[in-house]
């Protein structure tokens, strides 16, 4: 039998990092820069939390507070270095989008290893992991009083702050973006940066803002999944493609963080289907569950190029780098 | 001249691009309460001059004084502080915003964002001037003529007392042009100083109280424009006398070359393009084609060119020993192979044609590139030809390995016209030939298009202007709304007549 109130807590926090990383995707690519270097970002953003985390509670006593602001510092710090890598490479110097994003994946990846690694050696433990249950455990934190609530507190009050901060910072962002005046400005610098900077628009800045704000977003995703998900184990590669599945949640979600919140839940769904889907002792079928989030997207990319509604493509100049004077 | 005075006064303003000076000490003064038109052939500085009014770019040496105060545009935004707008050739709008979206999109109000207000605000706007304008609707789904009123209420919104337009009327009916000019007059009278960049000297005459008028990036003189004449602007303008009249010579044995008979269009959405089109291009005459733009004229051409798929109706090219064939189901190849040739200059010129960032040899070589059966392509043959349009074109090029993208609009479309008559064509197919060209260029042009008919050429010629169709074509064909609404000869046909059969199937009569 499928048993969905344990399905949907999993579901939610197999979404947490997806969201971070779409709501951030988001905010970038609104304003013209597509970001390609999302995961590598996420990767960052993971293992300088973990590091944070690591040389706190080998300093010995652990306070709670330190505990969670020391780690969600690092993270932000990080990912801010790699948003502001980006924004220098694209933005000022003009680089190629595409090919600094993946750069910065590559270098993101290589990066979250070789610390991971280090660290792995530094504790000099048999499984090729860290475990940083101190730490998770002020992460994981839920509301005292969910577990007596029965299926409604396991299936909404489960979750650790991190979950809900990605729901707000999505609502938000949602906000902004729709009905404030950065918002609109935001959205005219993504789809025509020339008529944003006639209108008296610093693009510069709105493109530096706008992906340092989603990378830290991003990078918060993450710190999410070591802390929480992963209950503060850190192994080498065990984030995976989610940093990917992200890139898709946007376009999924045709750039709107709001409808990213319910469309994250279900990738984070369908990315873990298979486990709740008898399949008995066939591998191959569980893999082919696996492949769901990534048709789902394609299917959605056809359907929304299908209908062609101007609103629903997108920002006109995402991916081109903007220079004042060029003719 | 009775107690003006001068909003803006520019002084010795001087801008380099690399090492070409676009501007040279330039010294202009624009006052309240008068429509100054801004004149020059293309590449004289007009619009780089008001792009350092409305802080896109920064003089390289020079001051402006704004109301007698020495001000620094530094960026579009110090310019709304001082008043100016200005409404760009190429509409600053975004497309899928709205229209008061895109008028408030940068200003720094107090408050949140209240887009009711906005949409109030919008309308008092509208409402004093007498424009037409919806703040909800979106701008993609927007005429250029609307795109072009939201630009103007934009400026107006900010307060606008300086107001630049830069070609406003390009794309424009006459319909909406005469509606643009009043509301002008309007603002004008308003007390507001307008500047307006033009190429089209009726305009000029018409609207304008003073002409200013730059050469080769200097500043050449001013002066009222009742006091002066077009052919004393135009003078002016080039620098040395040029004779204002098209010719037309009388048509060399025109024999049937292309014959159209019940051609329909469709675009890929379904919308009919075409409808049962029917007529016959002669050789050595030139045909005309008028009506207001996206009525088929570019359907029509790409039809004959192999480009559009036509639903019914047939397209037979008749050789010099009278063999027709039919055109519908050949490849373009092996149309063009026959000889007809497609010159088509896009609102953004270089769209279809030419590739801007490839030099004028590789575009010569667009053309020959399949000729010969080596493996390797045949670089010299082209570069002569390149050579050659250059010379005999005046084309303004630092050398023919420059890539076309960094030539000026005019000596685009003389690359372009110049390669389409160099494979000797014995159809000429060419739409806006001069779209966006000053005059001394459109003449030019119009001389090679008299050229090749005289040599026996079917010329169809696509264009906006007509003035310039009622002088240079023999006969004209009216489109209206995809059907033709009639064919009138090109001597003797008046203005208004074929303005109504733009307007409405058949002319008046019909009515």
């Amino acid at each position: 039998m499928f048993d969905f109130v344990s399905f949907f807590p999993r579901a939610v926090m197999q979404s947490i990092p997806l969201l971070y990383g779409a709501t951030g995707e988001t905010l970038t690519e609104k304003s013209g820069n597509l970001n390609l270097g999302i995961p590598g970002i996420m990767y960052v953003g993971g293992i300088c939390g973990v590091i944070g985390a690591f040389f706190y509670e080998q300093s010995g006593s652990v306070n709670g507070f330190l505990a969670v602001m020391i780690p969600l510092l690092c993270c932000l710090m990080g990912s801010l270095l790699m948003g502001l890598l980006y924004c220098f490479l694209t933005v000022t110097l003009r680089a190629n989008q595409n090919v600094t994003g993946l750069a910065m994946t590559t270098f993101g990846v290589g990066f979250g290893n070789f610390f991971g690694g280090s660290l792995i050696k530094l504790t000099g433990s048999d499984v090729p992991s860290i475990a940083l249950s101190a730490t998770s455990s002020f992460f994981r934190k839920s509301l005292p009083f969910a577990d007596r609530l029965g299926a409604f507190g396991k299936m909404f009050l489960s979750y650790g702050f991190l979950a809900y901060l990605a729901i707000v910072i999505a609502l938000i962002s949602s906000y902004i973006l729709r009905h404030t005046r950065v918002g609109l400005q935001l959205r005219a610098v993504g789809e025509s940066p020339a008529t944003a900077d006639a209108a008296g628009i610093n693009i510069t800045r709105y493109k530096f803002v706008a992906t340092c704000l989603g990378s830290m977003i991003a990078g918060l995703g993450g710190l999410y999944y070591v802390m929480d998900y992963a209950c503060g184990v850190w192994s080498n590669d065990a984030f995976g493609d989610r940093g990917w599945l992200a890139i898709a949640l946007v376009i999924f979600t045709i750039w709107r963080p709001n409808v990213g919140i319910l469309s994250s839940i279900l990738f984070g769904g369908l990315y873990i289907l298979y486990l709740f889907i008898p399949t008995g002792t066939n591998l191959a079928v569980k893999e082919l569950y696996k492949m769901l989030p990534y048709l789902v997207t394609i299917v959605v990319l056809i359907v929304s190029s299908m209908r062609n509604k101007r609103e629903n493509q997108p920002p006109e100049s995402l991916g081109v780098p903007y220079f004042r004077e060029e003719r | 001249m009775e107690n003006k005075t001068a909003a803006v006064k520019m002084r010795n303003i001087t801008k380099r691009f690399g090492t070409t000076l676009a501007n040279d000490r330039v010294w202009l003064d624009i006052y309240k309460g008068e429509i100054l038109a801004l004149l020059g052939e293309n590449g004289s500085g007009k619009t780089t001059l008001m792009n350092m009014l409305s802080g896109i770019y920064f003089p390289d040496e020079g001051q402006i004084f704004i109301n007698d105060e020495e001000a620094l545009i530094r960026s579009p935004k110090d310019a709304f502080r001082y008043g100016i707008g200005m409404i760009h050739q190429h509409f600053k709008l975004v497309d899928v915003l709205t229209a008061a979206e895109n008028i408030v999109l940068g200003l720094k109000e107090p408050g949140r964002l209240d887009m009711d207000k906005v949409a109030r605000r919008v309308k008092e706007i509208c409402d004093s001037y007498g424009f037409d304008v919806d703040p909800n609707q979106k701008i993609y789904t927007m005429s250029v003529s609307q795109k072009q009123t939201v630009e103007i209420v934009k400026a107006l919104y900010r307060g606008a007392d300086i107001l630049i337009l830069d070609e406003p009327t390009a794309v424009l009916t006459p319909q909406e042009t005469d509606k643009l000019f009043a509301v002008l007059r309007s603002m004008r009278d308003d007390g507001k100083a307008i500047v307006i960049i033009t190429h089209k000297m009726h305009e000029v005459e018409e609207l304008s109280d003073r002409v200013a008028i730059l050469r080769h990036g200097q500043f050449v003189g001013d002066m009222l424009t009742k006091m002066t004449n077009a052919q004393e602007m135009t003078n002016m303008m080039v620098g040395r006398p040029v004779t204002l009249n098209i010719d037309r010579p009388d048509p060399v044995d025109p024999k049937p070359r292309i014959i159209v008979e019940g051609l329909t269009v469709r675009d890929p959405e379904g919308t009919v393009k075409l409808d049962n089109v029917s007529f016959t291009a002669n050789s050595g005459e030139i045909l005309g084609i008028a009506g207001i733009s996206g009525c088929g004229q570019k359907e029509l051409l790409e039809a004959i060119a192999g480009l559009q798929i036509a639903e019914k109706g047939s397209i037979s090219y008749v050789s010099d020993d009278g063999v027709r064939e039919e055109l519908i189901g050949k490849d373009p190849l092996s149309i063009a192979a026959m000889g007809v040739c497609l010159s088509f200059v896009p609102e953004d010129r270089l769209g279809m044609g030419l590739v801007g960032s490839m030099d004028l040899t590789d575009n010569m070589m667009l053309r020959s590139f399949r000729k010969g059966r080596s493996f390797f392509t045949d670089r010299k043959n082209p570069r002569v030809l390149a050579e050659k349009v250059v010379k005999e074109l005046e084309v303004n090029t630092p050398g023919v390995s420059t890539p076309v993208r960094r030539l000026s609009g005019g000596n685009v479309q003389k690359v372009l016209v110049g390669r389409e008559i160099a494979s000797a064509p014995s159809v000429l197919l060419t739409a806006y030939a001069v779209r966006g060209l000053d005059i001394n260029s459109s003449y030019t042009i119009y001389d090679l298009i008299n050229k090749q008919k005289k040599s026996g050429v079917a010329v169809v010629f696509v264009g906006e202007d007509l003035d310039v169709l009622l002088e240079l074509c023999d006969r004209i064909l009216v489109l209206c709304g995809g059907k033709v609404s009639g064919i009138v000869e090109g001597r003797g046909a008046s203005k208004p007549e074929v303005g109504m059969m733009m307007t409405r199937l058949g002319g008046k009569s019909n009515g």
